[in-house]
């Protein structure tokens, strides 16, 4: 009974095209942007913010430029891995080899890194369409697996493969705390997130979509198939090497090619799927899901006091998951986006009906 | 009527979170030492993992059953990392707040290495035994680590020196081929600059051949093994790895005689599903095996007989398990000995325990006490040196069981010395950090 617009009227085409143009959810953003930044840090423990919060935050980040990709501009890809680590051992080369380097340069430039293998492995998706493409972008999981394990340059000479990065500041600001990690993670995701809305509004958002839709009647209408598709490749891959490289110095510290495994291209996957194709707020729905829920199930029995075995933990975990996945994408197929949006059009009739 | 599930359900989760930040905000005073144990009890790395996790459960169960580190007892928690980098970290940081943690046993070398940045701010021990960063040994430079017993490089110069001895003197190795099939991660590729240089040293042929991790997958490295026939084959392996490969090594046809593994490759679980195809099959052995040893004796009598036991009754004493009872001794040895310094009786802070792991003195008379007569070499630790003695044995498997013990080996300080020296300069270069000085020591 909150939830509803009758009285808002929107006198201009600006006021119309806003990103929430019900006051509701605005205030509702705000609260929730006020949470996330003032609330959460005050009031959550190391713990939360460590080991909770950022990997959520950066997977989300990494699940929003998947979107952009797989839910936007339909291609699929199963390379999100491969662009993760380039994203992160290119950052992490900028970091060691230039003196000075500033971490938020590194970071943007570990993403440009990513954007320009991204484009070149989104060139295939040119001829090829649907599932193989998503075999063909393997390839990419594949090749960068095997450079970062075998040429040494990329891990300065490390002998065993693993690399580590320490003493991260901004501005002199150092990003040491839970706090500070969080809230540079937090900052990150914002921006992205703002600029990835709005990209999907413009014009070369419905071009797209319109790609994803159809793509001869897009070229037909005059959509060029090289063009799009290769920003969407750009674009996403981007986020993604910039989530990467996050993953790697703020979240892990220290990591080594496992970490951005052929698991981690499903796993992004498998967010945006469940999350909701084409939205952004499923894919923070979706990392949500897959980040958060194991972690609430593992630690659920000790919560309730049932003292199980650790391995009955662990395969229950996984049973219990698989099921809730199952459960989801049956009742609402779309993703937890449509979910949410369906139950926001059920609260605006709410308590009447039809 | 959905609306009201709907309502239910998020006043259910609203309240679990509520439940799930209740404990952070209640720091108790400790009044037991804990010990996390970071495990894996799932996954390609379980058949391993776990008898090791058995070990440390139930010799902490000892402990307490017969009083306690000087009447504390010690509480313990498991969290399952199932092997991998992200999940240990996050294991970490839920159990390194609890109060009076210990110490954190990785279980992982991809875990150790993550962790090694964060234990310096969070002042809590990391205790890696035979594996982890080879360099940590340098204890001027990591403060926090202690590889005790040993690390890659010195588990890969005793078999270069076993495998020299069995030659006939180590001038034999000239023009040898070793191959070293190690599995793809950073615990794989430890060894290799030690190998590097040890091939430098004393003119033998070194062919790397990476697995895949897990390992399940090795036919084209058994392929080049055969096609390049090295004399010597060392296998790096761990979990469902070495398994597979002393599978391979059978349908291949190469000599299980000449394949030497590393103490990860060298327990029952490696051999078990082999066999007696694997009979003739080497590995290192940090320990000892099988229930002799009185300390297994009274775990036998003060855990299982009570019906307390962590695993199954009849792989207590397996060379894992010991190995995870001689892991979570150390733990509580140095415990005792911090506890010399700062306080009989009390809960150690993670800061103490640190001192106590870094003045570790076990002589043969104190192992005997504590039950270990024969199991394991006496050692001792100092600010300098982490790792407290680096003496193995070469075992072999005979079909049915781990015997045939060699003699015991030192690695040559002449190469490990100067390696560890450069490799931790490299670190404290990268990380812009400074060699403790002798006030930093004593304290």
């Amino acid at each position: 009974m909150f939830y509803r617009e009758n009285g808002q009227f929107k006198s201009s085409y600006r006021a119309d095209q806003q990103i929430l143009p019900i006051t509701q959810d605005r205030i509702a953003m705000l609260v929730l942007l006020l949470a996330a930044f003032v609330v959460v840090p005050l009031g959550v423990s190391d713990y939360w913010m460590r080991a909770i919060l950022t990997p959520f935050l950066i997977l989300s980040l990494a699940a929003l430029g998947l979107n952009i990709l797989v839910g936007y501009c339909g291609q699929i890809s199963l390379g999100t891995g491969a662009f993760m680590a380039v994203g992160a051992y290119a950052a992490y080369n900028f970091q060691v080899r230039i003196d000075g380097m500033p971490l938020i340069a590194s970071l943007l430039l570990g993403g440009l890194c990513a954007t320009v293998i991204g484009v070149l492995f989104g060139i295939p998706s040119l001829r090829i369409k649907g599932l193989y493409l998503a075999v063909a972008t393997l390839a990419a999981q594949f090749f960068t697996d095997w450079a970062f394990l075998r040429i040494q340059w990329f891990t300065n000479n490390s002998s065993s493969g693993s690399v580590s990065v320490a003493g991260l500041n901004v501005f002199g600001v150092p990003i040491e705390s839970p706090v500070q990690k969080y809230l540079f993670c937090l900052i990150f995701v914002v921006v992205f997130a703002l600029l990835a809305k709005n990209l999907v509004r413009s014009a070369i958002g419905r071009e797209w979509m319109a790609m994803r839709d159809m793509d001869v009647a897009a070229a037909v209408i005059g959509i060029r198939p090289v063009y799009a598709k290769l920003t969407a490749f750009a674009v996403s891959s981007f986020i993604v090497g910039v989530a990467g490289a996050l993953w790697g110095f703020i979240h892990l510290g220290a990591w080594e090619p496992a970490a951005f495994s052929i698991d981690r291209s499903f796993q992004l996957l498998f967010m945006v799927i469940i999350g909701g194709l084409g939205s952004i707020m499923g894919s923070f729905f979706g990392a949500a899901f897959i980040v958060l829920l194991p972690l609430f199930l593992n630690q659920l029995p000790g919560w309730l006091g049932f003292s199980i075995s650790t391995a009955l933990a662990s395969h229950l975990e996984t049973m219990i998951f698989g099921a809730l996945i199952v459960f989801f994408l049956i009742v609402e197929p779309h993703g937890l986006a449509r979910l949410w949006s369906t139950a926001k059009e059920k609260l605006r009739l709410w308590p009447f009906p039809h | 009527m959905k609306l009201k599930s709907l309502a239910l359900t998020a006043a259910l989760v609203a309240s679990t979170l509520g439940a799930l930040l209740a404990p952070s905000l209640a720091q108790a005073q400790a009044k037991e030492q804990f010990f996390p144990l970071l495990v894996y009890r799932t996954g390609p790395y379980a058949p391993n993992g776990t008898p090791w996790a058995n070990g440390k459960q139930d010799y902490i169960k000892y402990v307490n059953a017969t009083g306690g580190i000087n009447g504390v007892k010690i509480a313990f928690e498991e969290c399952e990392t199932g092997y991998a980098t992200d999940k240990g970290v996050e294991c970490y940081e839920r159990l390194k707040g609890r109060p009076g943690v210990a110490l954190f046993d990785p279980q992982a070398t991809g875990i150790t290495f993550a962790l090694t940045d964060k234990v310096p701010t969070d002042k809590i021990p990391l205790i890696t035994l035979g594996y982890g960063l080879s360099a940590s040994q340098d204890g001027s430079v990591f403060k926090w680590n202690f590889p005790l017993m040993g690390s890659y490089w010195t588990a890969a110069d005793i078999l270069i020196q076993h495998i020299g001895k069995k030659e006939g003197g180590m001038d034999k190795l000239k023009g040898k081929k070793i191959a070293l099939v190690y599995h793809d991660s950073p615990f794989g590729k430890e060894p290799i600059p030690l190998l590097q240089e040890r091939a430098k040293q004393n003119g033998f042929e070194l062919s790397l051949i990476p697995v895949t991790a897990p390992g399940v997958e090795q036919k084209s490295a058994w392929l080049q093994v055969r096609q390049s026939r090295p004399d010597y084959v060392l296998l790096w392996g761990w979990g469902v790895m070495n398994s597979t490969a002393l599978k391979e090594a059978v349908a291949t046809g190469y000599p299980r005689e000449k394949m030497y593994g590393v103490w990860w490759a060298g327990a029952e679980p490696d051999v078990k599903d082999v066999g007696a195809n694997a009979k003739g099959y080497n590995a290192l052995a940090l320990n000892t095996s099988g229930t002799q040893p009185k300390v297994i004796q009274d775990i036998l009598k003060q855990v299982h007989d009570k019906g307390q036991g962590t695993g199954p009754k009849d792989e207590v004493g397996s060379v894992l398990y010991t190995r995870g009872v001689i892991i979570q001794m150390l733990g509580v040895e140095a415990v005792k000995r911090a506890q010399e310094r700062f306080g009989k009786g009390k809960v150690m802070t993670g800061e103490q325990v640190r001192w106590g792991m870094e003045n570790l003195a076990l002589d043969q008379k104190k192992l005997d006490a504590l039950g270990f007569s024969g199991v394991l070499r006496p050692l001792s630790t100092s600010c300098q040196d982490h790792m407290g003695s680096s003496w193995a044995r070469v075992h072999t498997w005979d079909g049915a069981k781990w015997g045939d013990m060699s003699d015991w080996y030192q690695a040559d300080e002449q190469i490990i010395k100067p390696m560890v020296k450069t490799s931790a300069e490299k670190y404290a270069g990268e990380k812009k950090l400074t060699r403790r000085d002798a006030a930093d020591c004593s304290s």
